[in-house]
């Protein structure tokens, strides 16, 4: 019984501090309309710059308390506010969303920068040196009794501002509808940067206060946010009393399950998860409303042609080539990945892209098709490879049964929680029998994973594997082309664009998003399993969520829509990061920063780069004399590389600037000359009525 | 009799396309101003620019002989300025009591912004807890309606008032419009029903194609000429 409430107390204090965090979240989303999915690591890193304070640099607690909530916190909230989502605030749901990922995956890379993860760093409890305060036969430490008074007073603080002043009231309205409060006195903005200040504020709150009872790691800080989530769930985003009994539930299952769960080898992990798993049947079982609001304008997805995407797949297949003929062993290791990870990037195009679900579990999937081809595939037997990719669809089509009753932010969270429990407990669960039939994961370390046979030939080198994943990588993009081009994919932008339309016009939604999720997994699995294939040996870890999410950033950043996303997101993820190893190694921690600083540039290019790109480069590619002199001189490159007549920054670089050169000279021989600005009332009578004017005068007129 | 609300010659595009080209309107005290004509004839941005809303190329806006040009929606909001927008013009997540609060920022206490509303449309106050996006659709409008009762607004900008309601209704609400105007409010009204509003407004513009083309008294000379100009026959 002593032990029953000893856990119990333990659990509520846990409660106590998801429950700030918690209503955190509640309140940002409920004030801005952005489910913060970096909140967790706000309150990461105040819980750092608390350590350096105090232990650091031997601050008095109060003083460092006072800096870091009421200065730094603050600070904090209104950077975020002012680069980071103002500039999505009229983009979709998704872009919105993209930018707190991109927010916590950076956050995560600048305090492993700043802070070395390997030195540990203790911080003390507040009073620790008091003696316990006993409650009968319960012994409550003053750090928790702190604990839960400091969440009683956030409930009661943050219901008196929302639904008692009209400091509140201004805030939920902004939500609604941002051009109504401007009518009626208020200043959306302002109303924006007091919800961020609090939220932040509320995060550092909950950092400093979960600190000490577990080791300060970057990564562990930001996933106890799920935690967190798991509580707003209960609270339906909106609800904060609900959430404050959503974190009850939460903490004391944690407790509980730390104190009772029985000790075998396939349990453990099941703790670590069980907050993924409780989020996972929330989401599932409360209903969920739809943020009401004006209907945002969604990117439009090019269509590609069939010769342009036939020359594209001939230009990666080359690409794979040339740098498979050039690199070195260890280096054909690191830049293999390229295609590989391109071909999970592009696994986001059908999904993201055409159907519009954000999934954040496409490298989870990439990891079920590893192991099924580490463990299928010794042999190489080709087979195995369709295996992988059908044992990855079918995972894929399992997430989206429950997917089909969460959208937006919803469904990002699930997936999310689902790539949780993956991570933290399916694959280090230890082999196991079902009827007879073994069942192996990544057998609790590492998994071998070789080559594919194919014609007799066994593809084992790094040469020939980057080979083969540069075909994989131009053979699917040909496929999701064809899949844009298809009925199934006109099909799929529909759902994307209504789902209630969809459905009223005789589509079946069930079909067609099971179908969607299953076809972007098993491309994820292909990609899963070229990527195994290249590393020789994988381990979970490197499917997890967290090494999951810059992926999703750079596929997004590229551009959702654009069949070039996935050779582009496999070279902008890969190459610069490790060429900048390469060139200073001091700055592994400083490139980890990079997806998220290219995330936090979407906001200046929402369309994406990819469909930038292809406008910058499609002059050389039409001109008759530019293509063929690159092509010559590219040719002549490499043949001086390949004799090694010059080295591999004057190939790269030089290739680089001779191409950009020739394409400057291509787009000036082809711009016409400029017209003079005729205003649009005079297109038909000024100058001659053009075939395309109707379409420029309609889009405009849609578009005010 | 001098104007509250005067528009002089504005211009105003969405994007690269003109859709007002150069509008003149006065309205003044106490007065009713139909503004009608077909769609897309640039009535709504017309409010949409008086209110702030939608920037102006060219022109002036000046408020009881203060030019207002280029101001906030929030500070001409403060002024006096109040536009009801399109649709239903409030916040569907909160409550009726706290729509009702958004409205103090003139300076009135919630006791009484709640006191005049709900005397008004006594329908409100049996709802004050409920969400408004929850109302039916006249009893939102009625709750967009009480923001020009509360605020004391100078100039009164109604966009499409009865949008989706029901004849009597709207009836109700016009006559509520009338009341208004009558305690010295400039009320510029923008309606499809032109019969609906012909009947209350003192004054009656016709926008075709973001020009003026014809104002005056609402008149049966002028409700002749309304099929011709909706048409688009006398241009």
């Amino acid at each position: 019984m002593d032990q029953f409430l000893t856990f119990g107390i333990v659990g509520l204090s846990t409660a106590a501090i998801y429950a700030v965090i918690g209503s955190g979240l509640v309140l940002t989303y409920t004030t801005t309309g952005v489910f913060n999915f970096a909140h967790g690591a706000a309150g990461m890193l105040s819980a750092f710059m608390y350590w350096q304070l105090t232990v650091g640099w031997g601050w008095p607690v109060p003083v460092a308390l006072v800096v870091v909530l009421l200065v730094l916190a603050p600070g904090f909230g209104l950077l975020v506010e002012r680069f980071v989502l103002r500039p999505v605030q009229a983009l979709g749901e998704a872009e919105r969303l993209v930018m707190t990922v991109a927010l916590l995956s950076g956050l995560i890379a600048t305090a492993r920068w700043i802070w070395d993860p390997n030195v540990a760093r203790p911080l003390p409890m507040f009073f620790a040196a008091r003696k316990p305060i006993h409650l009968g036969p319960a012994v409550i430490t003053w750090h928790q009794a702190i604990t839960m008074a400091v969440a009683v007073a956030v409930a009661i603080g943050l219901r008196i501002l929302l639904y008692r002043t009209r400091a509140g009231a201004e805030m939920r309205a902004a939500v609604d509808d941002r051009a109504l409060v401007g009518l009626t006195g208020a200043d959306p903005v302002r109303a924006g940067r007091v919800s961020w200040i609090l939220g932040t504020q509320l995060a550092a709150i909950g950092g400093i206060l979960i600190a000490p009872t577990v080791t300060l790691d970057a990564a562990q800080l930001s996933l106890l946010i799920v935690s967190a989530y798991t509580a707003a769930v209960f609270g339906r985003l909106r609800s904060l009393p609900l959430t404050f009994l959503g974190a009850v539930v939460v903490g004391c299952m944690e407790s509980y399950l730390t104190g009772y769960l029985p000790q075998n080898e396939y349990l453990p992990g099941l703790r670590l998860a069980a907050p993924a798993f409780l989020l996972f049947l929330a989401l599932l079982v409360f209903p969920h409303r739809r943020l009401r609001g004006r209907e945002r304008r969604l990117a439009r997805v090019p269509v590609p042609t069939a010769r342009g995407t036939l020359v594209f797949a001939a230009v990666v297949i080359a690409f794979g080539a040339v740098l498979a003929s050039l690199l070195g062993e260890a280096d054909l290791i690191t830049y293999g990945a390229i295609f590989s990870l391109g071909v999970v990037a592009l696994s986001y195009v059908p999904l993201a892209g055409y159907a519009g679900q954000v999934s954040l579990c496409q490298l989870s999937m990439a990891g079920i098709g590893a192991v099924v081809w580490g463990h299928l595939g010794a042999h190489g037997q080709l087979w195995a490879l369709g295996a992988a990719i059908l044992v990855s669809a079918a995972a894929g089509a399992l997430v989206a049964l429950p997917a089909l009753r969460l959208s937006g932010v919803y469904l990002a969270l699930g997936t999310a929680a689902f790539a949780v429990i993956l991570d933290r407990w399916i694959f280090g669960i230890p082999a196991f029998h079902v009827f007879g039939l073994r069942i192996a994961l990544f057998d609790q370390g590492s998994v071998d994973v070789s080559g594919p046979r194919l014609f007799g030939l066994r593809l084992d080198s790094g040469r020939e594997l980057m080979v083969f994943a540069a075909v994989c990588l131009a053979l699917a993009s040909i496929g999701v082309a064809a899949l844009r081009r298809s009925r199934f994919g006109r099909r799929l932008i529909a759902l994307r664009d209504s789902e209630a339309a969809y459905a009223t016009l005789g589509g079946n939604l069930l079909v067609a998003k099971v179908a969607v999720f299953a076809l972007a997994s098993g491309i994820a699995g292909l990609g899963g399993a070229l990527y195994g294939m290249q590393q020789r040996t994988v381990t979970a870890d490197q499917f997890s969520l967290i090494a999951g999410l810059p992926i999703f950033l750079v596929a997004v950043v590229g551009g959702l829509g654009a069949v070039g996303n996935g050779l582009f997101a496999g070279t902008a993820f890969v190459a610069p990061t490790n060429a900048l190893i390469a060139i200073a190694p001091g700055t592994a921690n400083l490139v980890a920063l990079l997806p998220g600083l290219a995330g936090v540039g979407l906001g200046h290019n929402p369309d994406g780069i990819v469909s930038r790109f292809r406008r910058q480069w499609e002059p050389l590619a039409r001109d008759r004399i530019a293509l063929p002199i690159l092509l010559c001189v590219l040719a002549l490159a490499w043949a001086l590389r390949f004799t090694d007549v010059i080295n591999d920054w004057t190939y790269y670089g030089g290739s680089l600037v001779i191409a950009a050169a020739l394409r400057a000279w291509a787009s000036a021989r082809q711009a016409e000359p400029a017209e003079p600005e005729i205003p649009v009332e005079w297109w038909g009578l000024r100058r001659a009525w053009r075939p395309e004017d109707e379409e420029v005068l309609a889009r405009g007129v849609a578009a005010g | 009799m001098s104007a509250l609300l005067e528009l002089r010659g504005i211009r105003a595009a969405h994007e690269r396309i003109t859709v007002l080209h150069g509008v003149d309107l006065d309205v003044a005290a106490g007065q009713v101003v139909a503004l009608l004509g077909p769609n897309g004839a640039g009535k709504t941005t017309t409010l949409r620019v008086a209110a702030g809303v939608h920037p102006a190329e060219s022109g002036q806006l000046v408020l009881g002989g203060r030019d207002m040009t280029g101001a906030d929606p929030r500070d001409l909001a403060r002024a006096g300025v109040c536009l009801i927008p399109e649709g239903r013009g409030v916040f569907p997540n909160l409550s009726v009591r706290d729509n009702l609060l958004m409205m103090t920022f003139t300076g009135r206490s919630r006791e009484e912004i709640e006191e005049i509303a709900f005397a008004r449309f006594p329908v409100l106050a049996r709802r004050a807890g409920q969400a408004a996006g929850t109302l039916s659709g006249g009893e939102q409008q009625m709750l967009a309606l009480a923001r020009g009762l509360t605020t004391d607004p100078a100039v009164l900008l109604l966009d499409e008032l009865s949008m989706g309601l029901a004849p009597l209704v709207v009836g109700r609400l016009y006559e509520q419009v009338g009341e208004i105007a009558r305690q010295g409010v400039a009320v510029l009204v923008v309606e499809q029903f032109a019969a609906a509003v012909l009947d209350i407004c003192d004054h009656a513009a016709v926008l075709v194609r973001g020009r003026v083309e014809r104002q005056g008294h609402p008149d049966g000379g002028l409700r002749a000429e309304l099929s011709a100009l909706y048409l688009g026959s006398s241009t």
